[in-house]
């Protein structure tokens, strides 16, 4: 069974449409990457999908279960969708360790003591361990953003949702970011990835959409897209990009 | 031999400073700067001597004797004391501080609020601080100081004016600073609610966890200016009647008719607020250079 699901999904700013009967499928372990220019509708698509905005028409389903039915609580969705944002979004009141923690303490009602030994493995993962007690403005941008994301992973999620994670960072740290991506995909993690770095997409993804206006125009295995785009449009956007 | 490039190269005089402000730039510059400050001070200081009226206004307002009397208080003359007028003011500020602390972010919640329950709330909250943030203290404190007694309702009507000076001052100052800690909510910038939410935290824990926290280091500063406004507005009370430092001062003079006492209440309210002033710098400074440092 699929882990998420966007079926026919329209979201409009006012009279603005952003996405356009967008459908999408993803399976357990698997990776898929959103690309598109900047304004094509990727981050709205990701807002979408773990309920951070509201969709006009369509349905979102998290293990086949209807998002939209009013009893489901958006809460207890959020805890099973993980997103981490382009400008990492770290509390800078609280420690490297608080920031991991929060989630799990707060959202899950967990343990100090059992949700700290579990965090300072994740941090340990990432070789952070040793700035557990570090405020976030002491760490570089790479090192804040995989901080996000191991504060993510900390809520143990179904499924990861990525927005342009590496579009702030400084190109000597994109780097890092990227081989944790990379580790966690080769780990099984389930993923949506929006973003602009074409050679990764092609690396990690099973499945490739591209984006454009709020349309998936395309959709196919990285090398389908990348080595043989069907659409004008796709390959217009490739070009500019290469 | 010299150095060739000395012989060849521009003059580096050209890159040098003006002689004369060559002076004032070293240890020199610091001698400079203490002399002038110093002549500012004597040439302000030597008007009260040199003024026609200068002589009175000595004797009048900074007559030693007479501060040194109100300070202390002569019961055997009816005078009371400035200085244990000051421990009253000292109570009803904490007092209110402590309560404006409370109400004033319980305002300021519900105003941000976006839940359609708190919705009447919300509006309520509105009302509240454009009312009192419009009625000067003075008429507050007189509404409630004068107002509440002639209610004739038992315990309410029959309080101490100090503790209706409290209350006043509280209702007040709830409505500004409501509107400081609105303005920290505010300056949280969006991603930090966008992160939280998205961790599954509900909207009441990412405003404890996240927000308020946050909020709250912004506006240490003008919240404490809000106090120190508190602690002088206090003086206010003496208009109800309650013996505090204001009060006092003004039952000396008009006893003794000499304004010394005035100046007496003046010093002690700077003994007052002056370490507060202080105490907020050390506190913005400490949270600054923990984070800096990455303590944990």
């Amino acid at each position: 069974m699929s882990v998420l699901e966007l079926r026919h999904v329209e979201k409009r700013f006012g009279e603005h449409p952003v996405l356009r009967d967008v459908s999408l499928t993803l399976e357990a372990h698997r990776v898929a990457c959103l690309i598109g220019a900047s304004g094509s509708g990727k981050s709205t698509l990701l807002r979408c999908a773990n309920l951070l905005e509201p969709i006009d028409a369509g349905d979102v389903l998290l293990h086949g279960q209807s998002l939209s039915d009013p009893r489901v609580d958006p809460n207890l969705v959020r805890r099973e969708i993980a997103m981490v944002f382009q400008s990492f979004n770290l509390f800078p009141h609280l420690s490297v360790l608080d920031n991991v923690l929060l989630g799990p303490r707060y959202a899950l009602g967990r343990d100090r003591a059992e949700a700290e030994s579990e965090a300072r493995t994740l941090l340990a993962r990432i070789g952070l361990e040793s700035r557990a007690g570090d405020y976030p403005d002491r760490l570089s941008g790479g090192q804040q953003q995989r901080v996000a994301i191991v504060r993510s992973l900390a809520m143990r999620p179904s499924v990861l949702l990525l927005d342009e994670v590496t579009s702030a960072l400084d190109p000597t740290l994109v780097g890092e970011v990227l081989d944790l991506l990379r580790d966690l995909a080769t780990a099984g993690t389930t993923m949506l990835i929006a973003t602009h770095e074409m050679a990764f997409a092609r690396d990690v993804a099973s499945e490739v959409l591209f984006l454009e206006e709020g349309v998936i125009v395309e959709r196919g295995t990285p090398a389908q897209i990348f080595d043989d785009p069907q659409e004008p449009a796709t390959r217009a956007f490739l070009r500019r990009t290469e | 031999m010299t150095d060739s490039s000395e012989g060849t190269g521009p003059d580096p005089a050209r890159l040098y400073l003006p002689r004369r402000k060559v002076a004032f730039a070293g240890r020199r510059g610091t001698a400079v700067s203490a002399v002038s400050s110093v002549a500012v001070i004597a040439l302000l200081v030597s008007v009260f001597f040199w003024a026609p009226g200068g002589a009175n206004v000595r004797a009048t307002f900074f007559s030693f004797h007479d501060m040194w009397v109100a300070f202390r208080g002569d019961p055997s003359k009816g005078l009371l004391s400035v200085g244990s007028g000051l421990i009253t003011n000292i109570w009803m500020f904490l007092l209110s501080e402590v309560l404006v602390l409370a109400i004033g972010l319980l305002i300021a919640v519900a105003r941000v609020s976006r839940s359609p329950v708190l919705a009447p709330f919300r509006v309520l909250a509105t009302l509240y601080t454009d009312v009192f943030r419009g009625i000067p203290i003075l008429l507050v404190v007189y509404i409630i100081g004068f107002g509440l007694p002639a209610l004739s309702l038992g315990a309410i009507s029959s309080q101490s004016p100090a503790v209706y000076g409290v209350t006043a001052l509280t209702i007040s100052y709830s409505a500004y600073v409501a509107e400081v800690y609105r303005a920290g909510i505010n300056s949280v910038p969006h991603g930090q609610i966008l992160a939280a939410r998205s961790l599954g935290l509900t909207y009441a824990a990412t405003m404890r966890r996240v927000v308020l926290p946050q909020a709250v280091r912004t506006v240490i500063p003008p919240l404490l200016n809000d106090f120190i406004s508190m602690q002088k507005d206090t003086a206010l009370v003496s208009t109800l009647g309650a013996i505090e430092a204001t009060r006092a001062a003004q039952i000396y003079s008009s006893t003794v008719f000499n304004f010394s006492s005035y100046v007496v209440a003046a010093l002690l309210f700077l003994v007052l607020t002056v370490p507060l002033t202080r105490y907020t710098d050390h506190l913005i400074a400490r949270d600054r250079s923990r984070r800096l440092a990455g303590a944990s």
